[in-house]
């Protein structure tokens, strides 16, 4: 290994176009460190929806016309066809721009994605549960209404129960799409610290909503325009000293 | 705090003032929503007279003996439970054909099937269905059921035959109810690690499935009144007894009615009155249901 950080994802030379002919990625190259977060930023339409999508072949749901190149997750081909989708999305989780609970209870949010992995057992369901809660600081605010609708929590709470929701399948990576979109500055807070904590021991991709929350979040970052990766680096060099002109004007604020 | 008006309106305000003689637009508006009311409410009318009318002449025959007995002195006295209960298996047996491969066919075209020529087809041909008149469906059903795979005339052929009539409402229905339950809990359970069939049955068909059942309750409904499909395939003239297996036939509600309004002379007329007020409310009891299950779901739906 030349380098000093570890990759844990690996995506090289990946294109993807949908089937109503736009070209979603053009052939993009990046190595995504493990256990820190990864910004993917960018004007709208610049493909970090599909690239994230595509790490965890959720975008298998989507009319996908061509897909080429390799996604590597522990030097593994994830695009292969004979790969195990179900169980990938279990190490690589998601948490989407609106928080969209399950319409079942707050306990339910969470022990589903264990249930449907088979797990039967109750009371190992239970704390679970509860330590998922603990680790997105919702417990507190729940632990005496877990069998009450998950609707009924507020909009920042609700993320905070979808990324628990994540948390409780234990992931090696969370993949994040604007998931601060809906949320009060308060909230959005709440979900940044605690992204940098996880990501002492998960790699995170985050798709942040602006980028004033790329400069914030990001220990790397990636510029993309257009499905094209424009540049790649560590998140201070990146906002700091931006090597490519794009960039730069991107950064500061002169298109987007 | 009174707002009191200024005690000469200001004159921009006279141009707004309607023109003596002509139609101002509020007045148009007016008229218009009268005549939209009158003719809803004509519209509605009848309906209620019916009812009204049926049920005035029909209670004085629904007596215990009427509703438990056996028809008598050539169906002119007597009870109509044999026809009760003949409707009862019927609906049963519709159900029975109908439901489970319906919400099966519903499951595959809304949550599987890709859109392409095959399901276009079968699309088409449901729309197509829909619009037979039910007395083909009878013979279809007498030429399939009761001749080619000799049933029989029987309850078997007949539920069979109502189930392909109803068949096409309930899975339009169905369709409809798991199309209505946002995409989003798909992608979200998928995201899981959920595969698409527990997606299906533990998210789609939970939240569709109020819907679900009032489609199924609609289309049975109108199996239950229905009299062509049955003519030719399992209803009885007259049967002094209760059915007592699947390849017996039966005296059927609709049917009867049409046998005692038209096919026996001097026919007590209360005693037509009164089946028809039995079949209305079998009917509309169903119907009922299904409006308190859709309002109950709707109440407590969270989405």
């Amino acid at each position: 290994m030349v380098n000093i950080v570890m990759e844990k994802i690996v995506i090289d030379n990946l294109s993807i176009q949908y089937s109503d002919g736009v070209e979603s990625l053009q052939g993009i190259n990046l190595k995504i460190p493990a256990n820190a977060v990864t910004v993917l930023f960018g004007p709208a339409g610049g493909g970090k929806s599909t690239l994230l999508r595509t790490i965890n072949r959720l975008n298998d749901l989507a009319d996908v016309a061509k897909c080429q190149g390799r996604v590597l997750i522990d030097g593994e081909n994830i695009l292969e066809p004979d790969t195990d989708v179900i169980n990938l999305r279990r190490k690589v989780g998601m948490v989407f721009s609106r928080p969209v609970p399950l319409p079942l209870s707050i306990s339910k949010n969470i022990s589903y994605a264990l249930e449907v992995a088979g797990e039967r057992n109750k009371a190992r369901l239970e704390e679970k549960v509860e330590r998922a809660l603990r680790q997105v600081a919702l417990w507190d605010e729940v632990y005496d209404r877990l069998n009450d609708p998950a609707i009924a929590l507020s909009g920042g709470q609700q993320q905070r129960l979808c990324l628990a929701r994540v948390m409780a399948l234990e992931p090696e990576i969370i993949l994040l799409d604007e998931p601060t979109s809906a949320l009060d500055p308060i909230s959005t807070a709440k979900i940044e610290t605690l992204l940098k904590e996880l990501s002492a021991s998960i790699t995170i991709i985050l798709a942040p909503h602006n980028t004033q929350q790329a400069a914030r979040m990001a220990d790397y970052a990636a510029f993309l325009l257009q499905g094209e990766l424009i540049e790649f680096g560590k998140g201070q060099d990146l906002f700091l000293n931006p090597t490519d002109k794009r960039t730069a004007d991107y950064v500061r604020g002169r298109f987007g | 705090m009174a707002i009191k008006s200024p005690p000469n309106p200001a004159p921009i305000l006279t141009s707004l003032q309607p023109a003596k003689g002509k139609l101002t637009s509020q007045l148009k508006q007016k008229l218009g929503f009268g005549l939209l009311t009158a003719v809803s409410t004509f519209t509605v009318l009848p309906i209620i007279a019916l009812g009204i009318f049926i049920l005035v002449q029909g209670i004085p025959s629904i007596s215990w003996e009427f509703i438990t007995g056996y028809p008598r002195e050539g169906m002119r006295a007597g009870g109509i439970l044999p026809a009760i209960v003949g409707t009862f298996y019927l609906t049963l047996g519709t159900a029975i054909f109908s439901v489970p491969p319906g919400i099966a066919a519903a499951i595959y075209l809304s949550e599987y099937a890709a859109e392409n020529r095959f399901t276009r087809l079968i699309r088409i041909a449901m729309i197509n269905l829909s619009g037979i008149p039910s007395v083909v469906y009878g013979l279809f059903g007498l030429g399939l059921f009761v001749l080619f795979l000799q049933f029989g005339s029987s309850i078997l052929a007949a539920s069979l035959t109502l189930s392909i009539m109803t068949l096409p409402v309930i899975i339009s229905a169905t369709e409809e109810a798991l199309r209505s339950v946002p995409q989003s809990f798909r992608v979200v359970s998928i995201s899981l690690g959920a595969s698409r069939w527990q997606t299906i049955w533990r998210i789609v068909l939970p939240q569709s499935l109020p819907g679900i059942i009032t489609g199924v309750i609609l289309g049975l409904e109108r199996a239950a009144g229905e009299t062509a499909p049955i003519l030719f395939t399992g209803a009885a003239f007259f049967l002094p007894r209760l059915p007592t297996s699947p390849m017996d036939e039966t005296m059927a509600l609709p049917y009867h009615l049409f046998v005692i309004s038209t096919q026996v002379p001097g026919m007590p007329v209360q005693i037509q009155y009164g089946t028809v007020l039995v079949l209305l409310v079998f009917v509309l009891g169903m119907n009922l249901t299904a409006t308190v299950i859709r309002s109950r779901a709707r109440a407590r739906r969270q989405w």
